[in-house]
């Protein structure tokens, strides 16, 4: 077990399936001399070759686009997109392509690829560096779509995607690159090193992609999160004292169904978060599927926590951001007043 | 407004917006397209710069003169036979061609285009690689398919979508796919094979093979944005890839000139990007398959990617859905200078005294047969509309490696669906 921040627990699952497997490649715009604009591939190229970790051309279609290509001749591409708001140039190719790929040809061609890209908000990134446009590939039948919120589960979690036969969407929340958030922009952000799940194992492990983590059990109210939102969500239902059960989705496609069903059915009330803008977002997904199929165990309406309709301010972050005053109104909406 | 006398006497900007030469009814006169004298074209070294053959994106490879000889350095002296086969295949696509475009007429299936008057761009070009270099080709390329021994039958079972169609009735009629054969997956979204031929190349230089990529597009495709992608990664990476552009002058009812091609060939984008460039009489099919020879070399010799254009005319409508009676002068397609590639080595091998008019009218008959018995064959195992040909669980196989829960609540009430819709169904395997 080694300390490592959840960069560094990427560079070490890239590294890992880098050695284990040839065909594993990591491409993507400044991933390879300089190891990336947040250091995810730091040491990579330089450890595997110029030929396993490259440099690419500004072209987020050509970068999706040639993954595929080489997915077909049987290769495991890496491509990082920089930032995910910058991943619509190659959404054609992700869509169309990537996703139905197998579909279209029977199995004869797959597209085993992961897509790394950060992604979410709270870092004053402003309309072009803090988008969650997960809810883009979660509605397009062919994509899975992988969101970890710990060093240790984005190493595991990173290794089962690079595994996976399908091509895999892989958020990584550039918020809590280096300490968990809680939503208090105030407060100063702790280093992962403080944390348990800062201990990650350097060699090869993995974590089932379509499986949640229950993070917090609790009886009084299912709250569902994903990234960022799982530690903004734990720290308020610790701050007020709520017996909340804290589920960290991990994947969004496929989710995991039965984890989300036994806690409503047991708490009666469900509460989803995310940063993503609220209009068609997961959450409408998260809370069709909660009515749907907890209906009759339901207590209270099902609440959802967002981001507002709006492109991401700049100045306005923390007006917009959900954070602990959103949440807490929406706790209070569920289980009644707060005590704190 | 701020009140600026400084530009009353300027003339007011104008926007151009391309105008063909040529509507429905009017007389075409092509006296003005400059088609260059055969065999008088060099040809360069597999290694040369870029820089060093820029003249050849502007010229025209032609290899068979008026005479229907083969001259000059690009003559790619090929024996008799494989003459004959090259012949003969263009001869079987045509055959083909015809007669699933009348089967569609007739309500056999939904959907058909054919490549008349291009023949020679793919089976040419695919006769001059190596068999198990891999294709990426658009929806007008089926003499890929016809070079490399694909079957007629299995062809038709995909247009048919029936109860034998590999892709399981999943995808639109001609959207063939065959790994066996190097040909990759058709997809009907255009130009994305452009970038994927190049990752499929840069992956094979990458683990030190020796086969390379071969993909092609319309040359109204060249205007996505994944052409400009591609030509950047196939320039930075030197991969080793083909590139051919099949400029058939239309793109379903826009001529070539919305592609930009008013005032500069299409070859000529190559030189932007330091790409070898080769502009190419794409009916005559000694110039496609020596140009593609060319390329291949070079880039089996780790000499970089190389642009095509094919220069030729889609002779048919764009696709069943369409009539180009609509848009342009019929006349185009007679008077086309480049005449039709079926023809011109037609006339070339019996130049060459190895084939004669009675032969070909005899091979026409052939090809004609042979695709009666492929379509009896398949007819055998369905034509659309008639019979539920898959089972409903193969609608949701494949979306994934494994069936998530979603699709198998999904695939249940498709089931539950049919005993509905369709009791008296026959079981469908």
């Amino acid at each position: 077990m080694t300390t490592m921040n959840m960069i560094e627990a990427i560079n070490s699952g890239l590294d890992n399936m880098m050695a284990r497997d040839d065909d594993v490649v990591i491409m993507g715009e400044d991933v390879g001399y300089f190891g990336g604009v947040f250091r995810a591939t730091a040491g990579l190229q330089e450890k595997h070759g110029k030929t396993r970790c490259f440099d690419t051309p500004i072209s987020e279609c050509g970068i999706i686009g040639v993954a595929v290509g080489m997915a077909a001749y049987g290769m495991r591409p890496v491509p990082e997109i920089q930032f995910a708001d910058y991943i619509y140039p190659g959404l054609d190719q992700l869509v169309s392509e990537a996703a139905r790929l197998r579909y279209r040809s029977a199995a004869e061609f797959t597209s085993a690829i992961t897509v790394r890209s950060p992604f979410g908000g709270g870092i004053f990134g402003g309309q072009t560096h803090s988008q969650s446009p997960e809810s883009m590939f979660t509605h397009v039948c062919g994509l899975k779509t992988v969101i970890p919120s710990t060093p240790y589960d984005a190493k595991g979690l990173l290794i089962s995607a690079i595994e996976d036969n399908d091509p895999v969407m892989f958020f990584e929340p550039k918020r809590i690159y280096n300490g968990p958030f809680t939503g208090y922009y105030d407060k100063p952000v702790e280093p992962w090193s403080k944390f348990e799940a800062s201990e990650v194992p350097e060699d090869y492990y993995k974590i089932p992609i379509g499986k949640a983590n229950i993070v917090r059990e609790g009886e009084a109210v299912t709250v569902l999160a994903y990234g960022t939102m799982v530690h903004v969500a734990n720290a308020v239902v610790e701050e007020h004292g709520i017996d909340a059960e804290v589920i960290d989705l991990r994947t969004l496609v496929p989710l995991d169904i039965d984890t989300i069903e036994e806690s409503v059915k047991k708490t009666g009330r469900c509460l989803i978060i995310h940063e993503a803008t609220r209009t068609s977002g997961f959450g409408a997904e998260l809370s069709a599927l909660v009515q749907e199929r907890c209906f009759y165990h339901l207590e209270a309406p099902i609440e959802r926590v967002t981001g507002f309709d709006t492109p991401y301010p700049h100045s306005l972050e923390w007006a917009y951001f959900p954070g602990p005053v959103r949440i807490g109104e929406a706790l209070d909406k569920i289980v009644g007043e707060l005590t704190s | 407004m701020a009140e600026d006398n400084s530009k009353t006497n300027l003339p007011p900007l104008s926007l151009h917006v391309p105008e063909p030469k040529y509507r429905p009814g009017d007389t075409v006169d092509y006296s003005d397209v400059t088609i260059p004298r055969a065999g008088d074209q060099p040809r360069p070294d597999v290694n040369s710069a870029p820089a060093a053959m820029r003249e050849m994106v502007y010229d025209m490879v032609r290899v068979l003169d008026d005479d229907y000889k083969a001259v000059g350095p690009w003559d790619p002296k090929l024996s008799d036979d494989t003459l004959l086969k090259m012949l003969k295949t263009m001869a079987q696509v045509r055959a083909f061609d015809d007669r699933l475009h009348r089967m569609q007429r007739q309500g056999k299936t939904s959907f058909y285009m054919k490549c008349t008057g291009e023949e020679a761009t793919s089976v040419a070009a695919a006769m001059a690689l190596d068999s198990d270099d891999m294709c990426f080709p658009s929806y007008r390329q089926q003499g890929i398919l016809f070079v490399r021994g694909y079957p007629m039958v299995e062809m038709i079972n995909q247009i048919f979508s029936n109860r034998e169609d590999k892709l399981k009735g999943r995808q639109l009629p001609i959207m063939y796919c065959s790994r066996r054969l190097g040909f990759f997956s058709i997809s009907g979204n255009l130009a994305t094979q452009y970038p994927q031929a190049v990752g499929w190349a840069m992956a094979s230089a990458a683990k030190g093979d020796t086969r390379i990529a071969a993909t092609w597009c319309g040359e109204g495709s060249t205007a996505e944005g994944d052409f400009h992608s591609a030509m950047t990664f196939a320039t930075v990476y030197n991969a080793p890839i083909i590139m051919n552009v099949v400029n058939n002058q239309w793109a379903i009812s826009s001529f070539s000139g919305f592609a930009g091609g008013e005032r500069t060939t299409f070859a000529a984008r190559a030189a932007g990007y330091g790409i070898a460039g080769l502009r190419v009489d794409g009916n005559d099919p000694l110039a496609v398959y020596a140009a593609t020879q060319w390329a291949a070399e070079r880039a089996r010799t780790n000499n970089g990617p190389t642009l095509i254009e094919h220069f030729t005319y889609r002779a048919d409508a764009h696709s069943t859905s369409d009539d180009p009676s609509a848009y342009r002068s019929a006349q185009e397609r007679e008077e086309w200078p480049l005449g039709d590639p079926i023809t011109r080595l037609k006339r070339h091998l019996i130049h060459r005294g190895v084939w004669s008019k009675e032969q070909h009218e005899a091979l026409d008959k052939e090809c004609i047969e042979a695709v009666k018995v492929a379509t009896k064959e398949a007819e055998k195992n369905g034509i659309l509309g008639h019979g539920l040909h898959q089972p409903f669980e193969t609608m949701f196989q494949d979306v994934f490696e494994e069936m998530p829960w979603h699709l198998k609540e999904q695939s249940e009430q498709a089931n539950k669906e049919r005993e509905i819709k369709w009791p008296d169904a026959e079981a469908s395997k």
